[in-house]
């Protein structure tokens, strides 16, 4: 069985110096994986090279068993939420609608069930100009299991986002992965990786670290992957807590 | 009380209300889209665009939409692809393409010695003198533009909601996009002969911005649009009918009077509510 996310010696840029140099990445089915950096890292790029959007300049990247183009109609991506146009005059149901365009030959999901997975019915018929942040997340994680992907890869999810609301993302992601579906989320929030994730994937250009996350109790890990200023660790917060 | 029905006596009359309307509901449809994605300066450049194209089909006698719409759809697709591979702004090479296009047709223009009645009538507009044949031609342009945005309205909408999402679901965005400003090309050229080169882009603009201003959701905004539009482009007719004003400017009067009306009636609303 192939693996869902198989990437060796992959390099890839926009054309100048590469942003990603030399990475080995293995995700297997049913995994949940947080992908952590600083901006600039190569966050989003990794997550558009597994998605098809970019193409890698050396290296081979294998996604279901296929090139990239070819498994796309059973990957789901968030984009960043700041990406869309929030000011359409479009309601939440018609941007949920959208997950099943490009996708014909899958089963989908209705767009009141997939709303109903993110417990968001009540939104349906709300316009898209009035969501907080994490109602936007959470329309977005609707209209991404709309299609009932394999693979799927959210690009910082939990940003502008109250921390009931991540809760409940991570429940439904949870869920997802429980039942042998992979997921990969890049992130800024090392609290929430700590408590929602057992393995982290450490970018700077390249993989600085890829494993158990209590990798992020580790200081020389933290410096290379936020070069000379790393934030305070998560365990720092915690320790906080406790005081 | 003028009586309503008496202009329609007159076939050229007719001929210029199912003109000017063929024109309202064709630049609804694609004035949704130039709104909603920022493209007012990219349509004026297009329609000013297309003055070569009129100019040279005049010069081979031939029809002046077929030659109009050449041109646009053309400078149109120009610009899309010199904005991808040059790495300047598109507002850059929007610039570049439609005075340098304006400036051929300026050029050629120059250079006819005949009664040149009918051009002037492409850059100011010339309903009345609407004939038959353009009508039909105008008709089945019509039917195609609406056409293709009815049947790619998702495609066409999630593209320009979400390139990034779209184009990670496996949608071609860039031929989307081409697609889209092909229609505004397409649209452009048939509104030319009903309000004229100058003032094309107030049609794409001006019915949809108003409906923005109010609409809730994109239905409402298509119906909202079309109906601004349609009822511009007829008010606007009687009123150069027994007014006697020049008919493309008093259609595109109507829409801007039908903006301002709106827009003080929605803040007005709002200055309630607050």
């Amino acid at each position: 069985m192939a693996l869902p996310i198989d990437i060796a010696r992959m390099s890839v840029g926009y054309g100048g110096p590469p942003v990603l140099t030399d990475v080995d990445l293995a995700v297997r089915e049913g995994e949940l994986v947080a992908l952590v950096g600083a901006n600039g890292a190569g966050k989003s790029t990794l997550l558009k090279v597994i998605v098809g959007l970019l193409s890698p300049s050396t290296g081979t990247v294998r996604v279901l068993g296929t090139e990239p183009r070819l498994a796309a109609p059973r990957i789901a991506y968030l984009p960043q939420a700041e990406e869309l146009r929030w000011d359409y005059p479009l309601r939440v149901e018609d941007v949920v609608a959208m997950g099943r365009i490009g996708r014909s030959g899958t089963v989908t999901l209705g767009t009141n069930e997939a709303l109903a997975r993110v417990s968001a019915t009540d939104l349906a018929k709300r316009p898209i100009s009035a969501l907080s942040g994490g109602q936007r997340q959470r329309v977005l994680l609707a209209r991404a299991l709309v299609s009932q992907p394999e693979l799927l890869l959210l690009d910082e999810p939990a940003t502008g986002v109250d921390p009931a609301t991540e809760e409940q993302l991570m429940e439904v992601l949870r869920e997802i992965a429980s039942t042998g579906r992979t997921v990969l989320v890049s992130t800024h929030d090392l609290a929430g990786v700590v408590a929602h994730f057992r393995r982290v994937v450490c970018l700077n250009g390249r993989i600085v670290a890829d494993g158990d996350v209590s990798l992020l109790r580790d200081d020389r890990v933290l410096r290379e992957t936020y070069g000379g200023h790393p934030p305070a660790g998560p365990f720092d917060y915690a320790d906080e807590h406790h005081a | 009380m003028p009586d309503l029905l008496e202009p329609l006596h007159y076939g050229f009359v007719i001929r210029a209300i199912v003109a000017a309307s063929i024109v309202a509901i064709v630049c609804a449809g694609v004035g949704i889209f130039v709104i909603l994605r920022g493209l007012a300066f990219l349509g004026d450049a297009i329609s000013h665009a297309a003055f070569p194209g009129v100019v040279i089909a005049f010069l081979l006698k031939t029809n002046l939409i077929i030659g109009g719409s050449i041109a646009a759809i053309g400078s149109a697709l120009a610009i899309g692809l010199i904005s991808r591979r040059s790495g300047l702004r598109e507002d850059a090479t929007i610039g570049v393409v439609f005075a340098g296009m304006f400036a051929l047709g300026v050029v050629l223009f120059g250079r006819i010695r005949t009664y040149t009645g009918d051009l002037l009538g492409i850059l100011l507009g010339d309903v009345l003198g609407v004939t038959e044949d353009q009508l039909v031609i105008a008709a089945f342009a019509a039917i195609v533009i609406v056409g293709a945005l009815w049947f790619f309205r998702r495609e066409l909408i999630f593209v320009s909601f979400d390139p990034t999402g779209a184009a990670a679901a496996g949608l071609p965005v860039l031929r989307y996009d081409a697609l889209l400003l092909g229609l505004i090309g397409l649209a452009i050229a048939v509104s030319v002969q009903v309000v004229g080169i100058v003032l094309v882009v107030a049609m794409l603009v001006t019915p949809a911005a108003t409906a923005r201003l109010i609409a809730r959701d994109l239905p409402e905004m298509v119906r909202l649009t079309v109906g601004f539009g349609l009822v511009s482009a007829v008010a606007g007719m009687y009123v150069s009918y027994y007014v006697n004003t020049a008919s493309g400017g008093t259609i595109v009067l109507v829409a801007t009077l039908f903006f301002a009306l709106t827009w003080l009636a929605r803040s007005a609303r709002r200055g309630r509510t607050r």
